[in-house]
């Protein structure tokens, strides 16, 4: 055998992954580590432990040794509930063109991946989730950032300024902004989307967290159920984020394609997971209820006293506020962090042209909340 | 009234959030707050503030216990005049009418069971309306209005999370 020494692995990374740029939420997250008595909005988590119904039901099939493999789209009976459960939203879905996905970050990567070709165009209206980006820079993209400040709402001269473009990524009601899409708004990403000839990959994760309107899937409108795939899942609406469970209803093609993905990469959801989600679609409407009305406090609350020293628009539902702070974003949450202990995300982990802004999570309890509101306040004051 | 139960679901939940907190979460005038609040305590919607207390936890000793009481009720004494005999006593915390066997269900707090007992045996089975008494004594209380009395489910999200 020949020596191998001196191999340098770090040319045998994949390109691509070489190149990503490290999560701007990553570098601060190491900032945090080992601080006390910090009172983090950095946390784009509910602040409830999953409702004890669900958890009860997948102690129960635990005891009962439901642990094999499910089929690779998902139980029928989750489908079926998602199905019934989805009409709220403006659209009865196929429940055989659901996939049940480890969250939604799955349906993420292997909606981009089973529509993709390398230098495919992809838009990415811009603040937005942090991992929009990379995903689609792995599945060979080429991507069109579209900044959206300060009303945080793509235009339709924007989008079909584009060109050409194979998909669309959108997120509503919205991380980090908490802004969420009218129907007349919906419309016109409908209509750049057909100008386009594009796919939308709509990721609707928040949809039970919308206070101002209710939501409604792009997907119910007209036609728009051929050229729309769905991602959602139960991390926000049922606290369920560690369970890493989710759904993507998609067109046929696609479905297909991103099956046969899943099957591949993922094999299926975990069962337990599944079978809390079906409770939760069952019987964890009055808990939902329950959460929404008090992140809906909580934001009436907070950003009433964030506009005592920001512009702030008022979030439509999630539970994030993104004040504009005229500064530099990551200056600001970091001389937040050390003087007034309160960790806050900076604006520019969502895209450049979130800068000038912080994004804060309210999933924390009131009483956390007026602290960390009067630390903000405090110090905005003191820093001009 | 939409209002004014809103309202009441905060108190319900803090008794010491103030009327400007209030004001703010539910995007409302502070006067307007506490011009509510005014009116309901005068309703006696409002009836008292209180303090849930783990008395447990500072080593003080308190014994509840539960009496079932059966009663034979006449021509001049229903269940309404024999409830408000037993609730006039201070020890007795609760009394509700309830169904099944028993007809009260009479929470009674005291120092030690010994005055629990003779609470019982002097105060309530002495009422002539009552026919039999039953005697639970509360051995710890896991959840009491609502709240959890045992640590659980601390937060174990990380500090910043996309």
């Amino acid at each position: 055998m020949k020596k191998i020494g001196g191999l340098q692995l770090s040319r045998k990374v994949n390109e691509k992954v070489a190149n990503l740029k490290p999560s701007g939420i990553r570098r601060f997250f190491d900032l945090i580590i080992g601080r006390e008595d910090v009172i983090s909005l950095g946390v784009g988590e509910p602040d409830f432990p999953v409702p004890w119904k669900i958890r009860e039901e997948m102690i129960y099939s635990l005891e009962k040794g439901i642990t094999s493999y499910t089929s690779n789209q998902g139980l029928p009976e989750l489908r079926n509930a998602i199905a019934e459960y989805y009409e709220k939203f403006g659209f009865k879905p196929d429940p055989d063109r659901i996939i049940v996905t480890t969250g939604v970050s799955e349906g993420i990567d292997i909606a981009l991946r089973a529509i993709i070709n390398p230098g495919d165009k992809v838009i990415i209206p811009e603040p937005c989730y942090v991992s929009y980006e990379p995903l689609s820079i792995l599945a060979g993209a080429e991507v069109v950032k579209i900044p959206t400040t300060p009303d945080f709402k793509p235009r339709y001269e924007d989008l079909v300024k584009v060109g050409k473009a194979k998909a669309i990524i959108i997120n509503y009601p919205n991380n980090p902004t908490g802004v969420s899409y009218s129907q007349k708004d919906l419309e016109e990403i409908a209509d750049a989307a057909i100008e386009l000839d594009a796919i939308i990959i709509s990721d609707e994760i928040y949809s039970e967290l919308s206070y101002t309107f209710k939501h409604t899937s792009i997907a119910s409108l007209n036609g728009m159920e051929d050229r729309v795939v769905v991602l959602n899942g139960f991390s926000k609406s049922f606290a369920m984020t560690g369970l890493r469970i989710g759904y993507a209803i998609a067109p046929d093609e696609i479905f297909e394609a991103m099956l046969k993905i899943h099957q591949y990469c993922m094999l299926c959801a975990p069962v337990t997971a599944q079978i809390g989600a079906i409770e939760a679609l069952r019987n964890g409407e009055s808990d939902l209820e329950r959460m929404r009305a008090e992140y809906l406090r909580r934001r009436n609350y907070f950003v009433r006293r964030l506009r005592e020293v920001f512009e702030v628009r008022m979030p439509d539902g999630a539970f994030y506020v993104f004040p504009k702070i005229n500064a530099n974003s990551e200056e600001f949450a970091e001389r937040l962090l050390f003087e007034k202990n309160v960790a806050v995300v900076p604006g520019n982990a969502f895209g450049e042209c979130g800068e000038g802004y912080i994004r804060c999570a309210y999933a924390v309890s009131m009483e956390k909340l007026k602290e960390a509101a009067d630390r903000i306040v405090d110090f905005a004051k003191r820093i001009g | 009234m939409e209002r004014a139960e809103e309202i009441l679901r905060i108190l319900e939940d803090n008794a010491k959030v103030s009327p400007k907190e209030i004001a703010e979460i539910l995007d409302m005038k502070e006067e307007e707050v506490e011009e509510i609040i005014k009116k309901l305590e005068g309703e006696k919607v409002i009836l008292k503030y209180k303090t849930l207390v783990n008395w447990e936890k500072l080593g003080v000793e308190e014994v509840y216990a539960i009496i079932d009481v059966r009663v034979n009720l006449t021509r001049e004494k229903g269940y309404d005049d024999i409830a408000k005999r037993i609730a006039k006593f201070p020890e007795v915390h609760a009394v509700r009418l309830v169904s099944g066997e028993y007809d009260f269900q009479v929470v009674v707090k005291g120092k030690s069971l010994k005055d629990i007992a003779f609470f019982v045996a002097e105060k309530i089975s002495t009422i002539p309306e009552v026919r039999d008494t039953v005697t639970h004594f509360v051995l710890r209380t896991y959840k009491e209005e609502g709240v959890l009395l045992f640590e659980d489910e601390e937060d174990r999200r990380l500090a910043i999370v996309p």
